[in-house]
């Protein structure tokens, strides 16, 4: 507790700084995955390919993709860049499945009803199969959020400074109570963005009956 | 040019070579990854069979998971490495922890998919509970349980490769010597290697599972199973 009460400026500005690079990851990811999920869903053609190069992507290992990116994008070693742009690749292939899964899960007769009535295909994205494809697509969203904010920290072995410095100059100098306080609070972290989520999806979603998880098996990684 | 110059580092004959030559590191790297796999799995899959089967205590499984998922792999490996000292005792514990999540999904889900029907057609024809497991359940689990275990292996070989900052193991040394000493040919040619065995293993497992997946899916169960991996 004694090394905590004299590093609380240090710990604050790690967790900006770890805030500022999992932010953009998150949200890049949701904006490419979204439109090439649904894609996927709606020419299967192109789906068999894309998922399955989604599941390669995600298999390549965090470090070694964080070493190879600079000499494949001509990025300096240690820009945030290199993290933001290894990030948003994990979330993006994690993503994109699920929202093809997402998407097909909205019943079909629902969306030609709306066309029917005269909704035209833009409005049938953003009112229709949009929204009813929330309740799979933000589970996945917030999957996507706890292991980006979680993998962070790999940045630290790269010189990005983040709350995974923590764990990089705890294990370096033998302070135990750094390396906990590191794991500690990119856990809360983690866990608070993933709540805000939960609620977000609640707001979002009000026609769904929260009291109940959905039935079924835990969902395999990958 | 660092590309060029990691490849030309790949294709030296020089480095592959004695005890800490890349075909040694690939071996070391491979061996600790079977190790790991194989403590987790025999934690793992007997507890998510059992709670698949019965039913019992399959909130705590989605729980477990879903906030292991949050826990930063760096962290447990420095955590233990400080609390254990240098050597391979501290990665491998925290490779073992941190698969057991995924091993334990895949086989609580694999069994949990099985159409009840079936199980309890098993039970009627007069099978004693451990058959019903070994001989319907598990059969019928298997391209789910093997998804679990493909998981499992992936996330071990990527972890193995931080597990080098603690301890002088694996194909990950080549990463941390090379950003050491600023020699980014070597550091990026192992990357290049540790990523191409990756997705050699993800190829493999992958082939392995559609190759069960056809073998155990029946008409009668193809839609409930099918369903789970497209």
């Amino acid at each position: 507790m004694n090394w905590l009460s004299q590093n609380w400026e240090r710990l604050g500005e790690l967790l900006l700084n770890h805030v500022a690079l999992s932010i953009p990851a998150i949200v890049i990811s949701v904006l490419v995955a979204v439109p090439i999920g649904r894609l996927a869903f709606r020419k299967p053609i192109l789906g068999g390919p894309v998922l399955g190069a989604a599941s390669l992507l995600y298999a390549v290992p965090a470090l070694p993709l964080l070493v190879v990116i600079p000499a494949l994008a001509g990025l300096s070693p240690r820009s945030p860049w290199v993290m933001v742009i290894a990030l948003s690749l994990y979330g993006i292939a994690l993503l994109v499945r699920t929202s093809a899964d997402a998407f097909a899960a909205v019943d079909r007769t629902v969306r030609e009803g709306a066309l029917a009535v005269g909704h035209s295909p833009a409005s049938v994205f953003w009112r229709v199969d949009l929204p009813l494809a929330l309740p799979v697509l933000i589970p996945g969203i917030r999957v996507v959020t706890v292991s980006t904010i979680s993998l962070v920290t790999i940045g630290a072995l790269i010189g990005v400074s983040s709350l995974g410095s923590l764990l990089t100059d705890g294990f370096q100098r033998g302070i135990v109570a750094s390396v906990i306080t590191g794991v500690v609070a990119t856990v809360a972290l983690a866990l608070a963005f993933d709540g805000l989520l939960l609620l977000a999806g609640r707001v979002l979603t009000p026609w769904r009956r929260w009291s109940h998880e959905p039935r079924g098996g835990i969902p395999v990684d990958r | 040019m660092n590309l060029v110059e990691a490849f030309r580092w790949i294709a030296d004959p020089g480095n592959w070579g004695g005890t800490s030559g890349i075909a040694a590191r690939i071996v070391e790297h491979l061996w600790v990854t079977f190790l790991s796999l194989l403590a987790a799995a025999a934690v793992a899959l007997p507890v998510g069979v059992l709670i698949g089967h019965t039913g019992r205590g399959a909130g705590v499984i989605g729980a477990f998971t879903g906030a292991f998922r949050a826990i930063p792999t760096l962290g447990l490996l420095t955590l233990f490495g400080l609390l254990l000292g240098i050597g391979l005792a501290a990665p491998m514990l925290a490779l073992v922890i941190l698969a057991i999540p995924s091993l334990l999904a895949g086989a609580y889900s694999g069994i949990h998919s099985v159409d009840p029907t079936i199980a309890g057609a098993a039970r009627a024809i007069g099978m004693s509970p451990a058959q019903v497991i070994t001989r319907v359940e598990l059969p019928l689990a298997l391209p789910v349980l093997i998804g679990g275990i493909r998981a499992a292996t992936l996330q071990i070989v990527a972890t193995a490769t931080l597990a080098a900052y603690t301890a002088d193991y694996g194909l990950g040394r080549y990463l941390f010597a090379g950003l050491k000493t600023r020699d980014y040919p070597q550091m990026i040619g192992g990357a290049i290697i540790v990523i191409a065995l990756a997705l050699i293993l993800e190829l493999l497992l992958a082939a392995v599972q559609r190759t069960i997946d056809q073998r155990v899916t029946r008409p009668s169960t193809r839609e409930k199973l099918g369903s789970r991996h497209g």
